[in-house]
């Protein structure tokens, strides 16, 4: 019943934001489509961080690693955009599963494995910096859009045709995510979970299925990595493979609600306002470093009074069910 | 149970109105025909901050010059923070403001984001400094390009350097190119690797070495250089990699015969002098500057010393300047704010008097002007001063350099 | 050649002392707490805002800098651990890592928005100075930020050692319930030891702000290297945390020569990855029972 109610919910929220470029302008349109950037990613890691129990603080491997599989795609090969899409997830993929492989094989875990991730991430950064193919520091950059461009064809196109198409990737990678959790493997995720040597004890193959987490994860973070280089044209390493964008990417799940569906959407939401607002008041006050002050505020105040996000105690609010 | 259904639904929807105006922060387009809105794209933060404000400072003055002369401009600036990918987004952001035209960006890789941005929106940009080929190379139809293109900047040093007069204690044969590994040190390397032995130079080059622009220790790079003994050091550079760059030479006690650096910024700009003192004297760098033959520049420093006394107008500034001014001169020609109409005035520029030493500003089909000229500078006692080529130099140039532990 | 290398290996070597202290600040806060302190760096940024504003407004050089920096990043560090932090302590690891982040953004935005996002440099004639010893060329700041640190270091080595505090807090980070039932006070004890880990990052950030120009952005790079040193070096161990700064300092010199300067971190990254993976007790560390 309470299930039933969401997911009505969630298809009339998916309608009426499919009449978005009729109702906001280019502005308004581009920052959406960031928020259902950052949304995806969110729900991707939250399926790694919710179900395999492990907090990945280098998920700008992945996404960085799918952006610069469809950049260098599109630059090198000129094929067309589409196949650059289950490109960017199988090399996304790739590097999930070798991190998890690794990291489960050797049973690291906590701090450890978080610094794994880390290090793979940086590991990368400073390669791709260095590699004069993909442009190296200097960045990569896509050419320009010709007037005869074709949305469809290229995948590139205005600020209306990227808000479509974020929003069906977010509408896809959340439907992937809520099958995948009522499935089996779901079961199994669950049952790892809550206790790994138990699970074992009954046949779930727990290591192969915190791989596959940590690859669907890493696959769905690739596609968005994609969606990243068509949107921005250019790639530059520090930016798409570094750090800061590694906390970017794992703050609005955290804000939103760790484990949860609609956590990592509203915690876009919450994310990408704020950045807006504090972008604006920088300009009008010459005032650079507001954006990190807020974002540590926010942070600092979730895991004070919030630390499982602020969906949970929204959705009791709004009596929706469905945490998990 | 239908009025809960309902009610939770239509309670989410007055939520999610009321995060819309969060969205919504509309720019005024004000639609006037007096004044022409110029969005500035600049690095005024971070690592390139200070060339960036010097760039801004000229462009201020440019306008209030332009107001003196009866065309209104009304320019907002935009910071990139010296992060390349903040291009695009100062550009939408002042597109959405409603400039219908812009200028930008100082660094190559924020020029080439912002040229995305301005492609997309068919705004015109005007790009103030910024060498990258790509720029004119990516098939954009808004970018025109009053600077030189690294090609170019390699040609005219090459040039220079020849022209350099030999004698008993200067006869190079040997040098080492440093350079940042942006997109902008990549452009240049690749000018230099195409160009330096098509052009005829005598000198090899032995090494080439390249950092990361925010490396803030270079003492293996310039070790690595000395140890190699060359005549010439080149270094390709901005302003605080030059300063550790002079730094350590002077710890490592590596005195070539001469610092000529092939077309960069930094070392005329004044946060090297302040910060190096007697020890930024000799280098000599290849670059645009101001012609101060011309009646333009001669009312430029006039305005400029009053203006901003403790600042210097340089190749920042002085570019800075020209970018407002073929804005302005677009502008007078087309007779609208439109940026259709000042993409098609901006296409037929020709502007014989201007500031910066060159031909007139004139664009070709990629938006590149050919027509302006490099010149060399050294620091003399702090000062950047021109040497090169005959036509307008002030001096002579000191060579070999004083020895680092000779200077008083 | 023989020059150029040694001048590298020196130059790596009193680096190294340096991040030695940094590591040894980490340490102290997680290999005895273990609290993730992803701030770490950050503490560092402060101390190189403190070694550069001294010597902007009075001419004190880095060196008289470097107990103020301590002092001042101890009593931070005393009342985070004992009003925010100390909660935290039993609290799955993610959540402290989520705590110490959000701390380096707020630390690191303030720092952008008070002395501003450019990098600025002590220049003083002090930065050309350079001890020679025969075809060596000992960097005279650089000389001094070692020795320096050593001294700390080896200061703080003594008293975890020797004191009775010292032995409480070793004595209660093994054995939290058992320090409680012989009385040891294990807030105030932890946020003491959360005190002198800021106070070595500080004092690190005084001695090496006349080395490199500081902006707020720095705090990252530091955490990570200081991570590195201490899971490299071993855990709650300072002799570990001695070898692996000079170690890492080296490594980094080394690459930087062999290699790419640009690409120093590359050994550090890939020594890292090799720890956790294979020995993640690290050098000195002992294994986790």
């Amino acid at each position: 019943m309470l299930e039933m109610r969401s997911a009505r919910l969630a298809v009339l929220l998916l309608a009426v934001l499919f009449a978005g470029p009729w109702l906001f302008d280019d502005f308004e349109l581009s920052v959406l489509t960031l928020v259902f950037l950052f949304a995806s990613v969110g729900m991707a890691w939250n399926l790694m961080m919710g179900y395999a129990g492990q907090l990945s603080l280098g998920h700008a491997l992945h996404f960085g690693a799918g952006a610069y599989a469809m950049g260098l795609m599109i630059t090198k090969l000129g094929v067309s955009a589409w196949f650059g899409l289950p490109l960017a997830f199988a090399v996304g993929a790739l590097f999930g599963a070798l991190v998890g492989a690794l990291g489960f094989h050797f049973a690291v875990r906590g701090v450890y494995f978080a610094l794994l991730t880390i290090a793979f991430a940086e590991l990368a950064r400073i390669l791709v910096e260095h590699w004069a193919f993909a442009g190296g520091n200097g960045g990569l950059f896509l050419p320009a859009l010709t007037p005869d461009n074709q949305p469809l064809v290229s995948l590139r196109g205005d600020a209306g045709f990227f808000y479509h198409a974020l929003l069906i990737t977010l509408a896809a990678i959340w439907l992937a995510c809520a099958l995948l959790v009522r499935s089996r493997i779901g079961y199994y995720w669950r049952a790892v979970r809550e206790d790994e040597d138990a699970a074992r004890a009954i046949g779930v193959p727990a290591t192969r299925v915190k791989v596959l987490a940590v690859a669907l994860s890493a696959g769905f973070t690739g596609v968005c990595g994609a969606w990243y280089a068509l949107i921005q044209g250019s790639l530059f390493p520090d930016s798409v493979l570094g750090m800061r964008m590694s906390i970017d990417l794992i703050i609005a799940p955290i804000v939103g609600g760790l484990g949860t569906l609609f956590g990592p959407i509203l915690g876009a939401i919450v994310i990408q306002s704020l950045n807006e607002l504090s972008k604006d008041l920088a300009q009008e006050f010459s005032i650079s470093g507001l954006k990190l002050i807020v974002y540590g505020a926010v942070l600092l105040a979730i895991v004070l009074f919030a630390p499982h996000g602020i969906w949970p105690p929204l959705a009791r609010w709004l009596r929706i069910g469905g945490r998990k | 149970m239908n009025d809960r259904r309902l009610s939770s639904t239509r309670r989410t929807l007055l939520k999610a109105g009321a995060l819309m105006p969060a969205f919504g922060f509309p720019g005024l387009v004000r639609a006037q025909t007096g004044t022409l809105k110029v969005g500035v794209i600049l690095p005024l933060t971070g690592v390139l901050a200070f060339p960036g404000q010097q760039t801004r400072q000229g462009a201020e003055l440019a306008v209030k010059m332009m107001k003196d002369q009866g065309i209104n401009i009304e320019a907002t600036y935009v910071d990139t923070e010296s992060k390349a990918e903040t291009g695009r987004v100062a550009a939408e952001r002042l597109i959405r403001d409603g400039n219908t035209v812009l200028i930008g960006a100082w660094d190559s890789g924020a020029t080439i984001s912002a040229a995305q941005a301005a492609e997309a929106a068919k705004v015109p940009l005007i790009v103030n400094v910024a060498s990258a080929p790509q720029i004119t190379e990516q098939g954009f139809t808004m970018v025109f390009r009053n600077f030189t293109s690294a090609g170019q900047l390699v040609t005219s040093a090459v040039q220079r350097i020849k022209e350099l007069p030999r004698s008993a204690s200067f006869a190079p044969k040997t040098a080492v190119l440093t350079h940042t590994s942006d997109t902008f040190g990549q452009a240049m390397l690749g000018g230099v690797k195409a160009l330096w032995d098509k052009l005829g130079m005598d000198i090899k080059i032995i090494d080439v070495i390249s950092y990361d622009v925010r490396a803030r220790d270079l003492s293996v790079e310039i070790a690595k250089a000395k140890a190699l003994n060359p005549d010439l050091m080149c270094p390709i550079t901005r302003v605080n990699d030059a300063i550790l760059i002079v730094r350590e030479m002077v710890k490592q006690d590596f005195n070539p015969m001469a610092i000529v650096g092939p077309g960069s910024p930094g070392p005329y700009e004044k946060a090297f002098t302040d910060a190096l003192g007697k020890f930024a004297d000799d280098y000599i760098t290849c670059v645009p500057w101001y012609d101060p033959s011309r009646a333009t520049a001669k009312a430029v420093l006039q305005r400029w010393a009053k203006e901003y006394p403790g600042d210097r107008l340089e190749l920042n500034s002085g570019f800075g300047w020209e970018g407002i001014q073929v804005a302005a001169d677009a502008f007078k020609r087309a007779g609208s704010t439109k940026p259709a109409d000042l993409h098609a005035a901006l296409r037929s520029t020709k502007i014989e008097e201007h500031l910066m030493f060159g031909g007139p500003i004139q664009f070709d089909e990629k938006g590149q002007n050919n027509n302006i000229g490099g010149a060399m500078l050294q620091i003399v006692k702090g000062e950047p001063v021109l040497v090169g080529p005959s036509s307008i130099a002030q001096a002579q140039p000191k060579l070999p350099m004083t020895k680092w532990k000779a200077r008083a | 050649m023989l020059e150029f290398y040694s001048n590298v290996i020196v130059g790596g070597l009193l680096l190294g002392a340096v991040y030695a202290l940094l590591a040894t600040g980490l340490n102290v806060i997680f290999g005895v707490m273990r609290m993730v302190n992803f701030a770490h760096g950050e503490m560092v940024v402060v101390g190189m805002y403190v070694g550069y504003g001294l010597w902007a407004w009075t001419g004190v050089p880095a060196l008289a800098a470097a107990p103020i920096a301590a002092l001042l990043l101890f009593g931070m560090g005393y009342l985070f651990q004992r009003f925010v932090a100390n909660r935290f302590v039993e609290a799955p690891q993610h959540m402290q890592f989520i705590l110490y982040i959000a701390i380096a953004l707020i630390i690191t935005g303030l720092h952008a928005v008070f002395f501003g996002p450019d990098p600025r440099g002590i220049q003083s004639a002090a930065s050309f100075e350079v001890y020679q010893l025969g075809m060596i060329r000992f960097d005279a700041v650089r000389t001094q930020a070692a020795v320096a640190s050593l001294l700390l270091v080896a200061a703080l080595w003594a008293w975890f050692r020797f004191s009775l505090t010292g032995k409480a807090i070793e004595a209660a980070a093994e054995n939290r319930v058992g320090g409680q039932a012989i009385g040891i006070r294990i807030p105030h004890l932890f946020a003491l030891t959360a005190g002198l880990g800021f106070a070595c990052a500080g004092a690190a950030g005084a001695l090496v702000a006349p080395m490199f120009d500081v902006q707020p952005y720095l705090g990252g790079e530091f955490t990570l290297v200081a991570f590195i040193i201490v899971i490299v070096g071993g855990l709650a161990s300072l002799p570990g945390a001695l070898v692996g700064g000079l170690l890492i300092g080296l490594a980094e010199a080394l690459a930087a020569t062999v290699v790419a300067p640009s690409m120093k971190s590359l050994f550090s990254y890939g020594l890292l990855v090799l720890v956790i993976l294979l020995r993640p007790q690290g050098l000195f560390g002992k294994v986790e029972g």
